[in-house]
């Protein structure tokens, strides 16, 4: 089944490849790593997709651990969250299917982004299975080139991480730390 | 021998900020980790590094040993660190001499050993360009590290340092990597090392929960056929002695790991010695028999578990460990007990119920005693064979009140000291057992020599292994090190060709391996030695050995084709296992009554 990790790491050179060559070292079979920004500066947050058993997604959690740079990490399979993953997808057009094009992307609250006389960009948000089946739709009509973010993930409410608190001392330990720790000594 | 698990700080060295140059720093740094010794090979971009060690050595506050091969002062980095249990420090250049580093690191890493590294790198600017010995040392080694560093600003370079200790130390013990461009070494900057660590994703020691440890009690007071398998962990944390209650207390017998030999006293009627792939077959009876396996500080390496579904398959697992990425990794336990063995024995022996398991240790002592009657060579032997000479060598270093330290290189002769030679202390054995690196055995023993100049060092090695790294014996001679060698020469690659002989058809391709006359090799580094080719001269050469003040060494010229015995088949359950041929008919001995 697919698990979905949340790991926040110090925004330093090299933790990216720290973390995705810790993955591929032990195997671990990885469906979609997405890196990006937090609220805090200073601290990156992934969120990866593992296809696995539970053993896995444990085994996966506490080797993340294991990586220095990496302060945080949580299992939110179980919690509700939001999942969604942006897809950018150019299909071809002709004066006769640009209507039905732009119908299916209207049904999947898709955008239209980019119209030029070959083809148009649409734009989907959505949990995985909804891009996978407004992509599903729109490959008849042929499409050119797409691009696809990878899920990321976020909690419902009541449903923050549990270590959320101690997360957020690390977040300001890890900012100072960032942020001036290191220029004290100019 | 006991040794000082955590080491402090040094004190008595200025913590507050001061001027110096990166080169400067480097050493500033490892004074106050109080590091007097470093081991290393100079080049190009960490020449301003040694430049500024000169002042250092100069006052005789760090020595550095110059090594023959960059892998070699990362293996002796390691002997320094598993003698002493304090960090062990190696110093490479850019490009070849840090990727000759990888393999001594790997070691090091596998077996959980704190060894820094410090390598130079090229200057920033030419950082990417593949300059002149450039190669991404912090790419390469990052596998093989707890974690790396490459400084590429002078305001680093202190707290890098401190960091770079601190996690090489802290938990469970790992290699840590620091490479320095070479303009960083030569600017100037301001040193200061009384920073806290602030490291908020490095968790070195869990917190234990009480109620795991209870946990844990209940499940071992209630069993018939409880068994510990103790590995490193117990050494690391300096815990044989909690160890050794535990086991007097509730009477259950110990099999350990290779790294865990000596764990508790091999002498112990306790101590079944260790089990695995070329342990005793009691041993390994007694891993599938136990209904509570108490794993103690170990990773359930597939060396010691043998096939994994089968291994203590009606046992109840509780497992003591520091680190918990090893829970759970290849055997799922019923109890966890996530923490530092230090803190977690102390809580667990007082809720341990005295018992004897009077049952269970006579079965025991009944597979033991059939056992020794089969298995155990304890046969006079006519001509000269390895289990011979390592028993010998127990007996010839027995006498002495020296602290004496073992390094074995890696292959039969490996499994062959383990099993013959009787290890009364942890930390009496050094060996690759994680990652199984021929060559280790030569410069590891020179680290040892190194930590303790007063200790009887014997590096045993094969007459493959020895190959790998016999440049050291120029670094003995540099050093003046008193190490003393015993080829175990068979003219194979052993446990190579045993394998072949076993699984591949006795195809022996690729493991006759040619010698030299080693006496005289020895002979040209000003190293006296000998040769022995017949049982009746060991003990003599023994003797000679130790009567001779310096290095000595010994070319055991053994019979080629012996095996190591008992054998678990990789793959196979621990208990299937080929025992060895009865004596009389196979392997020179005569079956006669034994004189040792």
């Amino acid at each position: 089944m697919q698990y979905t990790l949340v790991a926040w790491m110090r925004d330093k050179p090299g933790v990216l490849n720290r973390v995705s060559g810790m993955l591929r070292r032990r195997n671990f079979n990885i469906d979609s790593l997405q890196v990006s920004h937090s609220e805090t500066p200073g601290i990156s947050r992934m969120t990866f997709v593992v296809d696995g058993d539970e053993r896995v997604a444990e085994q996966v959690v506490k080797q993340l651990r294991k990586v220095v740079d990496v302060t945080a990490v949580e299992d939110i399979t179980n919690r509700l969250a939001i999942l969604r993953e942006l897809a950018l997808i150019r299909v071809r057009t002709t004066p006769e299917t640009r209507g039905e094009i732009m119908q299916f992307a209207e049904i999947y609250r898709a955008q239209i982004v980019d119209v030029n006389a070959e083809n148009l960009v649409v734009q989907a948000v959505g949990t995985e299975d909804k891009v996978d089946s407004l992509i599903e739709l729109l490959r008849p009509f042929g499409i050119d080139e797409m691009v696809r973010t990878g899920r990321v993930a976020l909690c419902r409410g009541d449903e923050r991480p549990k270590r959320r608190k101690q997360a957020t001392a690390i977040f300001k330990a890890a900012a100072s730390l960032n942020g001036n720790g290191r220029g004290e000594q100019e | 021998m006991a040794i000082a698990k955590r080491e402090p700080t040094s004190s008595g060295y200025d913590l507050g900020p001061q001027e110096f140059t990166g080169s400067q720093m480097v050493w500033e740094a490892l004074l106050r980790e109080g590091v007097d010794l470093v081991f290393g090979h100079p080049g190009g971009a960490i020449l301003p590094a040694y430049d500024a060690l000169a002042e250092y050595e100069g006052d005789g506050r760090i020595h550095h040993v110059l090594v023959r091969h960059e892998q070699c002062a990362a293996h002796m980095a390691d002997g320094y660190a598993r003698a002493t249990g304090r960090v062990g420090v190696c110093v490479a250049t850019s490009g070849p001499g840090a990727t000759n580093l990888v393999t001594g690191l790997a070691t090091a890493q596998m077996d959980s050993v704190p060894v820094v590294a410090i390598t130079g790198q090229v200057p920033t600017n030419l950082l990417g360009t593949d300059a002149f010995q450039e190669s991404d040392v912090v790419g390469v080694t990052q596998p093989v590290c707890k974690h790396n560093y490459l400084v590429t600003e002078i305001e680093e370079l202190p707290l890098v340092m401190k960091e770079a200790f601190y996690i090489a130390r802290e938990g469970r013990p790992g290699v840590v990597l620091v490479d320095i461009c070479k303009d960083v070494q030569i600017a100037t900057g301001t040193f200061r090392y009384d920073f806290d660590i602030n490291l908020p994703g490095f968790e070195p020691w869990p917190e234990v929960t009480v109620e795991s440890v209870q946990e844990a009690a209940a499940l071992l007071n209630d069993a018939d056929r409880p068994l510990i398998l103790a590995g490193h962990g117990i050494h690391l944390s300096d815990t044989s002695r909690e160890l050794l209650q535990l086991v007097e207390k509730a009477g259950i017998p110990v099999v350990t790991t290779l790294l865990g030999t000596g764990n508790i006293p091999e002498t112990h009627p306790l101590s079944l010695g260790m089990g695995g792939m070329h342990g005793e077959a009691f041993a390994n009876r007694a891993v599938q028999a136990c209904d509570v396996l108490l794993a103690m500080g170990m990773r359930f390496d597939d060396r010691i578990t043998g096939r994994l579904d089968r291994f203590a398959a009606d046992a109840k697992v509780i497992h003591f460990e520091l680190d918990r990425a090893e829970v759970g990794k290849n055997i799922v336990p019923d109890v966890a007990v996530i923490g530092d063995l230090a803190e977690t024995l102390p809580a667990f022996l007082p809720l341990i119920r005295e018992r004897q398991h009077k049952d269970w240790v006579a079965t025991l002592d009944e597979w033991r005693a059939e056992t020794d009657e089969a298995d155990i060579i304890q046969y006079e032997v006519e001509e000269l064979i390895p289990p011979y000479v390592i028993r010998q060598l127990w007996h010839a270093t027995e006498k002495t009140d020296q602290r004496v330290i073992v390094v074995t290189d890696v292959g039969q002769h490996q499994m062959w000291e383990s099993q013959y030679y009787i290890h009364e202390q942890a930390g009496m054995l050094l060996t690759s057992g994680g990652l199984g690196t021929m060559g280790y055995a030569l410069p590891a023993a020179l680290g040892a020599q190194m930590a303790d100049p007063q200790a009887l060092v014997w590096c045993v090695a094969g007459d493959g292994g020895f190959q790998m790294t016999l440049q050291e014996l120029a670094t003995i001679q540099q050093e003046k090190l008193p190490v003393k060698v015993a080829i175990i020469n068979n003219g194979f690659l052993g446990m190579v060709r045993q394998w072949q002989q076993i699984f591949y058809d006795k195809r022996y391709v690729g493991t006759p391996v040619l010698s030299p006359d080693y006496v005289k090799l020895a002979d040209a580094y000003g190293i006296p030695g000998a040769v022995v080719r017949h049982p009746s001269e060991v003990v003599p050469v023994l003797e000679q050995a130790h009567a001779t003040e310096g290095p000595f060494l010994v070319d055991f010229q053994v019979k080629e084709e012996i095996n190591v015995y008992p054998m678990v088949a990789p793959g196979a359950a621990v208990d299937e296992l080929i025992r060895r041929p009865k004596p009389g008919y196979v392997q020179g001995y005569s079956g006669v009554q034994p004189s040792w």
